[in-house]
């Protein structure tokens, strides 16, 4: 296995950690923090810097039973949390969103499939199969485009993006993703959909691409 | 803007208090550790690391009487209406008394800690599906902990903390604005100056202790 190359840029890093991404945004960035120690570090230190804020936080007065409320639930029993574990190639926050199931592929031609995981008004998820040497079909994103690779690799003219790699893509980026020799390419890809492109592209894209 | 922010000066090291000093010696000379020479974590460590290791509720008791407040005023701060504040805050709590376990000093801070639990728990609230958030790294609490690198942690945040108070006010208060959600997205980028390279070397210090965890993940 290769080592990651192409991380999630700190300006989006730091809108994940605040909590603002869409929630298929958010997902892409959490599966690629879940393969790669150097983001998780940065993550990390981001909730270093919101945690001092915290810490800096004025005080609220609390109402005089919260805390003998709180104290008294410590022995309560509670409901595991439904936890989604890696299974294959698709990290938790993956398995979270296809619930557990394997995917179900839905034919594109040529070999490619896709499997839709949401579509919501600010965002749309999909996981992508692309046999070796098949260039990805037109998938005219019209905003920010963020694909992660979960199993083989794609190549375009910005370089070879292997497993774990994520590629940040916007609209002027013509590019033609085409899957390298060997395994079938499956990626994670996310998109905003046109409703959202004037709010949320913009002003994601300005720290990274300096408009 | 905050690309228009100087970057900020390299926080002078504040220097090893007696206690740390004695630990760190050992480690050097090669000696284990004896009870002797608890080392000096912060307060803030030392109950949590007693919630998790020994389920201590007066330790408990401690942080919900620093946090609980200032989480309160930090959910009101960020959207939430009074009336649930105290919900969430009350969430938050049991949740870090839950998931104690899952606390690691050697790559994080209390506060960092529970600061994304209160994150999570908020968009949660907005939000039909849960936040997605990262695989969990499984701790194995029987390792060995490595005082000096908690320590050293604890410094890197010192300094940065530091590096925070010297920011002129409205330039903190952007990067409050940010962590809170309050702001969509411009101001906050690299080009905020704040110097989270070192601690991000650090925090990869302590994720490397967890390397059986990682290894496979890639
Ligand atoms: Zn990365």
């Amino acid at each position: 296995m290769t080592a990651i190359t192409h991380h999630v840029p700190d300006a989006l890093l730091a809108n994940y950690a605040a909590g603002n991404l869409p929630y298929a945004f958010s997902l892409v960035v959490a599966a690629h923090i879940s393969l790669c120690t150097e983001c998780r570090a940065q993550l990390e230190a981001h909730h270093v810097v919101g945690g001092l804020m915290l810490e800096n936080a004025s005080k609220e007065d609390l109402s005089a039973d919260l805390k003998n409320n709180v104290l008294a639930q410590l022995d309560d029993a509670v409901a595991p949390q439904e936890h989604y574990r890696r299974s294959g190639i698709y990290p938790g926050p993956v398995m979270e969103a296809l619930k557990g199931k394997p995917p179900r592929w839905k034919s594109l031609g040529l070999g490619v499939r896709q499997s839709i995981l949401s579509a919501d008004h600010d965002s749309s998820l999909r996981l992508l199969y692309i046999p070796a040497g098949t260039a990805v079909p037109d998938h005219s994103h019209n905003g920010l485009e963020l694909t992660l690779v979960l199993q083989g690799s794609f190549s375009d003219d910005t370089g070879r993006f292997g497993v774990g790699d994520l590629e940040v893509a916007d609209q002027h980026l013509e590019h033609t993703p085409t899957a390298d020799p060997g395994d079938a390419c499956i990626c994670l890809a996310a998109t905003d959909s046109p409703l959202r492109f004037r709010s949320i592209v913009p002003r994601l894209l300005q720290p990274l691409f300096r408009i | 803007m905050l690309d228009t922010l100087a970057p900020l000066e390299k926080p002078v090291n504040p220097g090893l208090r007696s206690g740390q000093m004695s630990v760190l010696a050992g480690l050097m000379d090669g000696d284990g550790l004896n009870e002797a020479e608890t080392p000096e974590f912060n307060d803030q460590t030392i109950w949590m690391l007693a919630v998790r290791d020994k389920r201590d509720r007066s330790a408990f008791a401690l942080l919900f009487d620093y946090f609980a407040p200032r989480l309160k005023a930090f959910v009101i701060r960020s959207g939430t209406s009074a009336g649930q504040a105290e919900e969430i805050v009350q969430d938050v709590m049991l949740t870090v008394w839950r998931k104690a376990a899952l606390f690691d000093p050697h790559r994080s801070q209390t506060s960092a800690w529970i600061y994304q639990i209160a994150r999570n728990r908020q968009i949660d609230l907005f939000r039909k599906n849960r936040r997605p958030v990262p695989e969990e790294l499984d701790l194995d609490l029987s390792d060995e902990p490595d005082p000096s690198q908690i320590i050293a942690m604890e410094q890197e945040v010192g300094q940065l903390k530091d590096a925070l108070a010297r920011l002129k006010p409205n330039q903190r208060e952007i990067i409050e604005q940010a962590y809170l959600g309050e702001l969509t997205h411009q101001e906050i980028s690299t080009q905020t100056g704040l110097p989270l390279g070192t601690i991000k070397s650090r925090i990869r210090l302590g994720l490397e202790r967890l390397r059986h965890d990682l290894k496979g993940m890639r």
